[in-house]
């Protein structure tokens, strides 16, 4: 069983973009994808595609052929619809089926119209991520639901807003040279102490925006790769997913996310690698509290020691472990159904060195995309490896 | 949003209302809310209705300012996390300052209406 490759990646510009259909991006990441792979799409054998609120944004559904179509492409297309994990769970299906030889080559990707329904219609389609009966009808929200994991993990652990402050100042600093980020201005600890809150103690500057993109990968078997000569040198070596109940109120743990934990497991020993292993990482960092539950659960911190890594300088690009080098979530951008495959993008190109931040990590081989849905009911974690 | 009921919450929160609020319990002990057919913990199909406990107590709360719009003229609003013993609970805190909130706080459970469209909900008072 060979890995399969990252063949091509393509994106589009993530932020604010409402009069832009979910179709019109989407074109664009996937014909740059396929641009970008170099291989015949008369090859592609398959889409998969990841998206959250088209019903409720654009009144559509059913969008797997229309993408299809979008991109040019008369082959069978699904959607895949996990809340902000649809794309990871699409490449997720995209790599099994080109890992058990099912296809050789295959465009997966996603896309997301946020913007043009305004925050409040945006915050109603993001919280029915949520359970309906038990929570949207308590009036919680996706940063309240968040803010009740903040709370509960300050309770248990320790940690404060300042703790939180600089997890969103790293990340903005991170997407600073990125073209495709949405926030490119660096901010302070006092200007995200002072911004106002959402959902205490989650302020402005906890949240990711609230972006309008698109991102597609093109996959492809190692030997389809090696017969066509593609330049491809980024494989996916590991995958795995994890769920864990769909209200708070269900859960052993408010300040743990068992999903991250079962897909981190799973994906480190398909790839035969560990937690010491990973050179640098992409995280679901929808909110701050976010990005130090998904650290603890892939097993890089000890539950608890996460909250500061930040603060001491861990997982800023010049860290031991930088995580977030794209800007994450929280300053990339994040048009939900194209996260998953946008951390699959943003890695791949900081592994072949053609990333803004690439210098960074120059000797970096290893890498982790953790993708996850709701409150980590869902969760996605890909291993990506520099082959030869 | 349709205005037909949905069996067994709306049972439920028939049934707090009067104060004979419940529980689904399996055989290995495990709570859940309706409406179920097997224990979400355990998948036991071996189920039955128990009495909530009388007052629950707060694990985790916030203070909603940015809502949806079907609770825009509520807003700020405390949503929480009440553990009754075997099940918890999410509801909005009532007669009660959001400063004042706190963890460990002991509730009663109760079911209210919002302001903004008069829908149900559940509610924690303050004990």
């Amino acid at each position: 069983m060979s890995d399969p490759r990252v063949a091509g990646i393509g994106l589009t510009h993530f932020g604010k973009h409402p009069e832009r259909t979910g179709r019109d991006m989407f074109a664009e990441a996937g014909l740059a994808a396929l641009d970008d792979a170099g291989a015949d799409p008369d090859d592609v054998e398959a889409l998969y595609y990841g998206n959250f609120m088209g019903e409720l944004a654009e009144h559509q559904g059913h969008q797997g052929p229309l993408m299809a179509e979008a991109v040019g492409l008369d082959v069978p297309a699904t959607r895949y619809e996990s809340a902000c994990a649809s794309s990871g769970v699409a490449v997720r299906e995209a790599v099994k089926t080109v890992r058990n030889g099912e296809a050789d080559l295959v465009l997966v990707g996603g896309a997301e119209r946020m913007t043009n329904i305004g925050t409040a219609g945006a915050t109603d389609a993001l919280s029915i991520a949520a359970d309906d009966l038990y929570e949207i009808r308590a009036g919680m929200t996706f940063p309240g639901a968040y803010a009740l994991m903040a709370r509960a993990y300050f309770e248990q652990h320790g940690g404060s807003r300042e703790d939180l402050a600089e997890i969103a100042v790293k990340n903005h600093e991170h997407a600073l040279p990125n073209e495709h980020a949405q926030m490119r201005q660096e901010i302070t600890v006092e200007d995200a102490l002072d911004a106002p809150i959402i959902a205490d103690p989650l302020g402005l500057y906890d949240s990711c925006p609230i972006t309008d993109g698109a991102s597609a990968v093109v996959v492809a078997s190692e030997e389809y790769a090696e017969e066509h000569d593609l330049d491809a040198p980024v494989a996916v070596t590991g995958t795995g997913q994890g769920g864990d109940k769909m209200a708070l109120q269900d859960r052993q743990y408010h300040a743990r996310s068992p999903a991250t934990e079962d897909a981190g497991e799973e994906a480190y020993a398909d790839a035969g690698i560990g937690p010491d292993d990973v050179d640098f990482l992409e995280v679901h960092d929808c909110f701050t509290i976010a990005e130090v539950l998904a650290l603890e659960g892939l097993g890089l911190y000890e539950v608890g020691e996460a909250i500061g890594a930040a603060g001491r300088g861990e997982t800023t690009r010049h860290g031991d472990l930088p995580v977030n080098l794209s800007g994450g979530l929280k300053a990339k951008g994040h048009p939900v159904g194209a996260t998953g495959a946008a951390q699959v993008v943003s890695i791949t190109k900081l592994l072949e060195g053609r990333h803004q931040r690439a210098d960074d990590v120059p000797d970096a081989t290893t890498a982790l995309a953790h993708n996850a849905g709701g409150t980590v009911a869902s969760a996605t974690v890909h291993v990506l490896e520099v082959q030869e | 949003m349709t205005d037909a009921r949905d069996d067994k919450y709306d049972d439920l929160l028939d049934a707090i209302a009067e104060g004979e609020g419940y529980y689904i319990e399996c055989d290995n002990g495990h709570g859940s809310l309706p409406p179920r057919l097997a224990c979400p913990q355990c998948g036991s199909q071996d189920i039955s209705e128990e009495p909530l406990p009388d007052s629950g107590e707060i694990t985790t709360h916030t203070t909603v300012t940015v809502p949806t719009p079907q609770f825009e003229d509520d807003a700020p609003y405390v949503t929480a996390i009440a553990d009754f013993g075997p099940v918890s609970v999410t509801g909005q805190i009532r007669d009660a300052e959001p400063e004042d909130v706190e963890t460990g706080d002991v509730v009663g459970i109760g079911v209210g209406e919002t302001v903004t469209n008069e829908e149900r909900l559940i509610v924690f008072e303050p004990r």
